[in-house]
């Protein structure tokens, strides 16, 4: 059974650092506009389903995201004829999202740092 | 911040959120039912996968909420719908708070009127009293000329007196009470007129030289209709013309606080309504009531009374035989003589209100702890769906400061009620007092605030509980599983409870008790079954020296009067009415000067006609009573009670025929001797007193004592047709002695009244709170009560498992009560005739009072426990 078949990796939306999810869902916006079903599938996808996020999640963090402006929503019709509520990245969002990248990018090195003594303990 | 539009769009975006959701949660289903699912359990798998779809849209809600507010709002209306499931708990809390609140708020108007607020007057907090030794005011006019002239202190020195007087604007002669006032009376309090003009010192040219009458503003209203002509009109007052020259402003009502004036005339007239003039006797130490003003810039008060006992200290060197000073001090214009008695009073009043209102939070305490630990399963519920504990945290107080607005409102809807009631109140039809109350928002503010202060410190109590409970295991076993048997928070709650609750119990017991006893107190006359003619011949036009023989015919005329049995007359007042006794200095026999330092005592003196005693039904101890011959032509001779007969010659069978000295040096010898009695107050101890033969010294003002079994309102009507047929222009005023002393025992009922209204507060709370606790006690333990029947438990037995715990909170919190409150009563005496704590009927009657509470307020928790049904309970389970 499909749902049965995914891993169960420990990966409720709580693991995840605070502004995580935002980041995820702005860097998918960023390669194409999407609607909030299409961000989810992306994102388990894209992570190999090693990040489980419970769908419901992602709507409050849409909302933030609407709110200041970093995304902007319409509704239409997708291509199999559905109605849906498309989002778009804003160049607000743009900024943030690569701001944020870079704020990560500083902060995971730090931590590979710290768990890999090999390289910490010169000092 | 565009939070305007948002408000608007909101709906909008609401309604666009929960489309979205519904939307996504369909498109998985389907995609779910493609790869083979049926369609309910897709729709499932969907759900599930989606997660807790209400928490998730309200989270984002709440991305857009105003936050604060909205939650709040969102907050209050389930308090709202959570207190109205709990409808007796919400009762007994708002109640709790409402009675507490109410007791504060009608104490605090009492002390802001009396204590706190200042006289409605320019600066008012310049304006200074003076206060002497015996903490009043009175002086001799020529003393108060002097200090005026002399001291360096006051911008200008006023005094007053009080007057009471037939007013008449045409035929209709009325009791009115005034102030006569030094010319300068306004001036020194800077009060303008509202109509006409004042009186001033340059209208004074000495003696009855200023026939000029204002009128407050109240009298102006209710004798006059308001009527802007009355200026410049000429209206008797006790048949001497004076001319209606003023109106003084609404708001200003006197010098005294709570005594306020109809009129006010100058001093130098006031020999015309009183019948004798102050003006020029300085031995007279009661001539004026007090006298006022303001400091001058940069003087001190401790400056000022320095300065104030310089002037008397040199008085009493220029004049020995007339002045004595005594130390005075400075006091805050508008109680000063009455100050402290005043404070003292209502400061107990606010302790005993504070009690209340520690009793009503520790018992709100308790009761927000039941409800909360009643609701532990709902709490348990909420917190494993994921609510946050500051939210269910927020819940409670959001109830607790619910409650404390209800409860503080309804309580200061109450006080209003009752201080406006209060302030209509005038305790004597005959005399002007009255408690100046204008409850402001200023005492319903503080009222209010102090309702949510005590509402969130004791709502808060749960909140241990709250952030304590494990909700897994609260769902898993129910909320009983922790049954602790130490002593909880509660229970010390219920103890302070009960103890505040039985020192109110205890101290209103003592005074109604004291009460009581007063009324049997032997006051050396008998009030019963006497009554009292006032008589005042001044205000019929007579002098004094025309009074005597109109007396001495109307005792005759009134003991004409079937049924009557004894006559007698007292110049002024009899003993304990009006409070109105006046002292004398009197001396050795073997004294040679009589200067102030000499003084031997200063008895109460009343002048009386013969037959007095026996109409006042006083005993004669020794010696006998006055004949009519003891007249000015007479030697001058004294009957004395024997206090006086024992301080001045040793005994009582000593003193008859023995002499003493008056003030003017004149011997007097006394012919008898009877029993003690109260004079001025029933507390006072045991003053010496002399009785003079009235017809050595006329007065026009006198009381005659009428002793009769008549009805008295039949013998009233024969009194009044007698003394018509005399003189059909003399007002007419009789009472009962008994309803004359109503004065004398104002002080002590209107405590014990206080007492024990706050008394029964305290019972009611310490109701609820057993009661609470009771009934939660066994509610909680039914089951295992249950358990204890089907095993054969006696009720005698399921009684002490039930309520047991109860019972010995109740016993503990009696005692530590009981023992407070009997420290407490010793500062009753004070104020109640006799109360004292160490009475074993007031012992055991609060032991009573406390039990028979209890036993009401666990009976029903008790019938409860005894008609428990085993099977049915643990069916139930």
């Amino acid at each position: 059974m499909p749902v049965a078949n995914k891993p169960m990796t420990v990966s409720t939306p709580r693991d995840l650092f605070p502004g995580a999810l935002e980041m995820m869902i702005l860097e998918s916006l960023r390669r194409q506009p999407a609607h909030g079903y299409a961000l989810v599938q992306h994102i388990q996808q894209r992570s190999n389903n090693l990040l489980q996020v419970e769908e419901g999640s992602l709507y409050p963090a849409l909302q933030r995201l609407l709110k200041s402006k970093l995304v902007k929503a319409e509704w239409g019709v997708s291509s199999t004829n559905r109605k849906v509520r498309t989002y778009q990245i804003t160049a607000a969002g743009l900024r943030h999202l690569e701001e944020q990248i870079s704020s990560f990018e500083r902060m995971f090195e730090g931590i590979a740092l710290v768990l890999n003594p090999g390289k910490a303990a010169t000092s | 911040m565009n939070w305007i539009p948002n408000i608007f769009l909101r709906h909008k975006l609401y309604d666009d959120l929960s489309e979205e959701i519904r939307l996504h949660i369909e498109e998985r289903a389907e995609q779910l039912m493609n790869e083979g699912m049926s369609r309910h359990e897709a729709e499932q798998a969907a759900r599930r996968a989606f997660g807790n779809r209400t928490l998730l849209e309200e989270r984002s809600r709440e991305v857009w909420q105003w936050p604060t507010l909205e939650s709040i709002w969102a907050d209050l209306r389930f308090a709202v719908r959570q207190l109205r499931k709990a409808p007796g708990f919400t009762f007994a809390a708002i109640l709790t708070l409402a009675l507490a609140i109410g007791a504060n708020a009608v104490v605090f108007g009492i002390m802001d009127a009396l204590i706190l607020r200042p006289l409605h007057v320019p600066q008012p907090e310049t304006l200074y009293g003076t206060e002497y030794g015996d903490y009043s005011g009175f002086q001799s006019y020529p003393n108060y000329l002097d200090l005026r002239d002399r001291n360096h202190s006051f911008e200008d020195l006023a005094a007053f007196n009080f007057v009471f007087a037939g007013l008449d604007t045409g035929n209709d002669p009325t009791a009115a009470t005034g102030y006569s006032a030094t010319g300068n009376y306004f001036d020194v309090l800077k009060v303008q007129p509202y109509l006409g003009r004042f009186f001033h010192a340059a209208d004074e040219h000495g003696r009855n030289s200023a026939p000029y009458i204002v009128l407050s503003y109240a009298y102006w209203h209710s004798r006059f209709q308001d009527d802007r002509g009355v200026v410049g009109r000429v209206v008797q007052l006790d048949k001497h013309p004076f001319t209606v020259i003023g109106v003084s402003p609404p708001e200003f009502r006197g010098t005294l606080v709570f005594a306020s004036p109809d009129f006010f005339i100058p001093v130098v007239n006031e020999e015309q309504v009183s019948g004798d003039g102050i003006l020029g006797s300085r031995e007279n130490t009661h001539g004026l009531f007090e006298a006022f003003g303001h400091l001058k810039p940069g003087v001190t008060p401790a400056q000022a009374i320095a300065d104030v006992n310089a002037v008397g200290a040199d008085l009493e060197k220029t004049y020995p035989s007339q002045v004595s000073h005594k130390p005075s001090s400075l006091a805050r214009e508008g109680l000063t003589s009455f100050g402290r008695a005043t404070a003292a009073f209502v400061g107990g009043l606010m302790v005993l209100a504070g009690l209340i209102l520690l009793a009503a939070c520790t018992n709100l305490g308790s009761l927000f702890a039941a409800h909360a630990a009643d609701r532990s399963r709902e709490v348990a519920l909420r917190l494993a769906l994921g609510s946050s504990r500051t939210r269910i945290l927020r819940q409670l107080l959001t109830e607790a400061v619910l409650i404390s607005l209800a409860g503080g409102a309804l309580g200061v809807l109450g006080s209003v009620a009752l201080l406006r009631k209060l302030s209509d109140w005038t305790p004597f039809p005959s005399a002007p007092i009255h408690l100046p109350l204008n409850p402001d928002a200023r005492i319903y503010g503080v009222a209010l605030v102090l309702a949510l202060i005590s509402g969130f410190l004791f709502g808060i109590v749960p909140v241990r509980q709250v952030l304590r409970a494990n909700p897994y295991e609260i769902v898993k076993t129910g909320a009983n599983s922790r049954l602790g048997r130490r002593m909880t928070l509660r229970d010390a709650l219920l103890v302070v409870q009960i103890a505040i609750c039985a020192v109110l119990v205890t101290s209103s017991m003592v005074a109604v008790r004291g009460l009581l006893r007063s009324m049997t107190v032997n006051v050396g006359f008998e009030p019963r079954k006497a009554m009292l003619l006032n008589l005042n011949l001044a205000m019929a036009g007579y002098s004094s020296d025309k009074a005597p023989g109109l007396e001495r015919r109307m005792i005759d005329a009134v003991e004409t009067i079937p049924g009557v049995e004894h006559v007698g007359m007292v110049n002024d007042y009899p003993p304990l009415v009006y409070a109105a006794g006046v002292r004398a200095d009197v001396f050795k026999d073997e004294t040679r000067e009589t200067k102030q330092s000499n003084v031997f005592a200063t008895p109460y003196r009343y002048n009386v006609s013969p037959g007095y005693f026996d109409a006042a039904g006083t005993s004669l101890l020794a010696g006998r009573d006055f004949a009519w011959r003891d007249d000015k032509n007479a030697p001058a001779v004294a009957v004395a009670n024997k206090e006086f007969a024992a301080r001045m010659f040793g005994s009582v069978s000593n003193a008859v025929g023995r002499f003493f000295r008056m003030q003017d040096g004149s011997r007097v010898q006394v012919v008898g001797v009877v029993e003690d009695g109260k004079y001025m107050s029933l507390t006072e101890s045991q003053q010496p007193a002399i009785f003079l033969p009235a017809l050595r010294s006329p007065n026009p003002q006198a009381s005659l004592v009428v002793r009769s079994n008549r009805d008295p309102e039949q013998l009233a009507a024969a009194m009044r047709r007698k003394v018509s047929e005399l003189d059909a222009g003399l007002p007419v005023d009789i009472q009962t002695w008994h309803n004359m002393l109503d004065v004398v025992f104002f002080p002590s009922r209107v405590a014990t009244m206080a007492l024990g209204i706050l008394g029964l507060m305290g019972a009611m709370l310490s109701i609820t709170g057993i009661f609470g606790m009771a009934a939660y006690s066994v509610s909680k333990r039914l089951r295992e009560l249950g358990i204890r029947i089907a095993l054969g438990a006696q009720r005698k037995e399921v009684l002490q498992a039930a309520l047991g715990r109860a019972v010995k909170l109740l016993a503990l919190g009696s005692v530590a009560g009981l023992l407070l409150g009997i420290l407490a009563s010793r500062v009753l005496a004070f104020i109640v005739y006799q109360a004292t704590p160490r009475d074993p009927l007031v012992l055991s009657g609060v032991v009573l009072a406390m039990a028979l509470l209890g036993l009401l307020a666990t009976w029903i928790p008790a019938q409860r426990a005894l008609s428990v049904n085993p099977l049915l309970l643990l069916r139930e389970e």
